[in-house]
């Protein structure tokens, strides 16, 4: 594991004349620990005198130096970066110069809560002016990790407080175009469309949307993100999602091209369940998707589909019956 | 022993008290399950970390000046909840937290707007069942999620179109084994959700009563805020204990045997321990959330807690049973029933 000072060329703190006015404290095991984790040398001294500034409170520039000699060790290390703020607070330290470092530390550890948190801490503080670098610096990190969570939510934390809107909706068109399947570019896309202060929210948005969703569906029907994220313009609204014949077209097409397609079948169930009246045509698509060897006929759409799904979806065999055994009275 | 002078415990002396340590804390003091180590846990002192912990938007902080997501919500509630000093003041606005962090995809957020994800998933719904409110959440929708992230691996994936991992076993395979235990209310929701005498039309852009809000309940679903009317009266730290109850009468909702085939075959490390996947290290959080997954997994079909199942529910030699754990909290279910009896009556 890299650290901030190369293990041959360190000087033990206790070598260094700038420290030597500090009585480095050990670790308090207790009496009898039961095992005792065997650090390196240099670690335990670097905590050792990270204990003594931190129980004196001491808020000084050498004291930062030593969080981050500590955090170069254990990125982990959440006590650390709890004192790390509270000392650069107390300096009114330079925050341009803590977020080159963190920069660099955070390529590092991309997946470190502690890192992300006082990114957070240290974006709030210098406010809307770095919007725009936060948006780079986490793009660079998704660059690298299209679905890195804290990258994510980072970001959305970004737009929220400090802004920078204007380009995200083309921003997630660019992920999706390179990769179709990130989940984590269609959550932000809803994100965009819902919450941003730009556009028109959900309601005025769902039209296009409805349209690039049914081009992504059609391109990759096994593709499961599209067909969340098609119910998903039309949540709350499920009266709307069963009126609307572009959702049912949908399902009947891709039904008639591929074979009993897990995702239409999952939607024309639920659109069933909600109410939806079916046409003959799409009775009749579903009718021919039965196995035949089947002996269980029903007159009720939504059962058979369920049965279809028993078997063509057999992971989720026991969540079909459950779904046929629990179809709302009024469709049954 | 470890250092809660503060109230709570850190990863290790000296470092400040967190809510995932002080999670892993309590769970293992209680599976050690002594009158020792149940006694050496200063209940006052954790619920005054807790409310410290609290935040005004309802949910909480792993620690001070700390991030708040629904981990944190998790943590502090269920070391509320299984200590017995489970509180109004640390429920209000939760409820609404957690609900706000649902997404258009049916799982549960870190925080609200981000990606559904497993681990969340299990950690908000978790949450609401133990402070009374699971009937705010769309369960169908989540449930329909949850089900789908069971791959052709066998395993489960923490998200939509990535790869399966161990350690989501518990993290999904939970929140399923959890989702069995209420389905009369996911029943109820579907029930309501239906909508009488709309006709399809090519022309309806008009939109009958959307609201904006982000919760997005629909019209006719039950109402948010609304809890569970059989529980009135009842302490509100009861309830993890009561709702536990009796597995309806259908089986589990996802492949029992083929998510032990994943675990036994893929995560299992012959020389010992479980990892995420073959070519991965293992270590102890996977050996941990695999082993959890597995006893959720071969208890799927009995009816009642801890019931020993049939020899076709468990994968291999029946030896390969394992102790039945409490989904809500993780521990070993007679340890549970040993702690809940020591501290409700403190």
């Amino acid at each position: 594991m890299p650290s901030s000072v190369d293990e041959v060329d360190r000087i033990p703190l206790s070598a260094r004349p700038e420290w030597s006015d500090v009585r480095p404290v050990p670790q308090d095991d207790g009496p009898n620990p039961v095992a005792p984790i065997a650090y390196r040398d240099d670690f335990r001294e670097t905590m050792d005198y990270f204990r003594a500034v931190y129980l004196a409170d001491e808020r000084s520039r050498r004291a930062v130096d030593l969080t981050t000699e500590a955090i170069g060790m254990n990125p982990g290390n959440y006590t650390v970066w709890h004192f790390r703020r509270v000392v650069l607070e107390s300096l009114n330290a330079d925050l341009h110069e803590e977020r080159d470092f963190l920069d660099r530390m955070t390529m590092r550890n991309a997946k470190n809560y502690q890192i992300w948190h006082h990114r957070r801490w240290l974006a709030e503080k210098l406010g809307p002016e770095v919007a725009n670098k936060e948006l780079e610096f986490t793009k660079s990190i998704l660059d690298l990790d299209a679905k890195n969570y804290h990258a994510w939510s980072h970001r959305q934390w970004v737009l929220q407080s400090l802004g920078g809107w204007e380009n995200e909706l083309d921003y997630c068109c660019m992920l999706l175009e390179d990769d179709i399947f990130n989940n984590s570019a269609w959550n932000q896309r809803y994100f965009v469309i819902t919450r941003s202060p730009l556009l028109g929210g959900l309601q005025a948005m769902r039209d296009s949307e409805v349209g690039y969703t049914t081009e992504a569906i059609l391109a990759n029907p096994p593709n499961e993100s599209p067909w969340r994220y098609l119910r998903g313009l039309y949540k709350g609204n499920a009266s709307q999602l069963i009126s609307d014949n572009r959702v049912s077209e949908l399902c009947l097409k891709v039904l008639k091209t591929s074979n009993s397609c897990r995702f239409a079948l999952g939607l024309l169930l639920d659109l069933l369940c909600y109410g939806f009246q079916p046409s003959e045509e799409l009775r009749a698509v579903v009718e021919a998707l039965r196995n035949s060897e089947q002996d269980t006929v029903s007159s009720n759409l939504a059962a058979t589909v369920c049965l279809i799904l028993e078997i063509t979806d057999p992971m989720r065999s026991n969540y079909w019956a459950w779904r046929r055994n629990n179809l709302p009275s009024q469709v049954r | 022993m470890r250092n809660d002078k503060n109230g709570g415990y850190g990863g290790g002396p000296g470092q400040m008290p967190h809510l995932a340590t002080t999670y892993a804390a309590v769970n293992t003091l209680i599976t050690l399950g002594s009158e020792m180590s149940l006694s050496s846990i200063h209940r006052e002192n954790m619920l005054k970390f807790l409310l410290q912990m609290k935040d005004s938007s309802g949910a909480f902080r792993m620690h001070n000046g700390g991030e708040i997501d629904v981990r944190a919500c998790y943590t502090a509630i269920s070391v509320a909840s299984i200590l017995n000093v489970l509180d109004d003041e640390l429920v209000t606005d939760l409820g609404n937290y957690i609900l706000s962090c649902q997404t258009y995809e049916g799982g549960i957020a870190g925080e609200p707007g981000s990606e559904a994800h497993g681990g969340y998933t299990f950690c908000g719904l978790a949450t609401m069942i133990l402070i009374n409110e699971v009937d705010k959440l769309d369960l169908p929708s989540l449930v329909d999620w949850v089900a789908s992230r069971q791959g052709v691996e066998c395993g489960f994936q923490g998200r939509v179109n990535k790869l399966v991992d161990g350690c989501y076993s518990f993290w999904q395979g939970g929140v399923l084994a959890l989702a069995q235990r209420l389905l009369p209310i996911v029943h109820k929701q579907l029930e309501s959700s239906f909508i009488s005498g709309v006709q399809a039309s090519a022309e309806c852009k008009k939109s009958c009563n959307f609201t904006a809000g982000e919760t997005g309940q629909d019209e006719n679903l039950c109402r948010a805020g609304t809890s569970h009317p059989d529980n009135e009266g009842e302490k509100l730290s009861d309830f993890g204990f009561s709702s536990i109850g009796r597995q309806t009468e259908c089986g589990p909702l996802f492949h029992s045997i083929a998510l032990q085939q994943y675990i036994l075959l893929c995560s299992q490390v012959l020389e010992g321990g479980f990892r995420d996947k073959p070519g991965k290290q293992r270590d102890f959080y996977h050996s941990c959330y695999c082993l959890s997954g597995l006893s959720v997994s071969q208890y799927s079909w009995s009816k009642d807690d801890g019931e020993p199942p049939l020899t076709s529910a468990v994968l291999g030699p029946y030896t390969n049973l394992l102790e039945p754990v409490h989904p809500l909290y993780n521990v070993v279910l007679h340890k549970y029933y040993k702690s809940h009896e020591f501290f409700s009556t403190l």
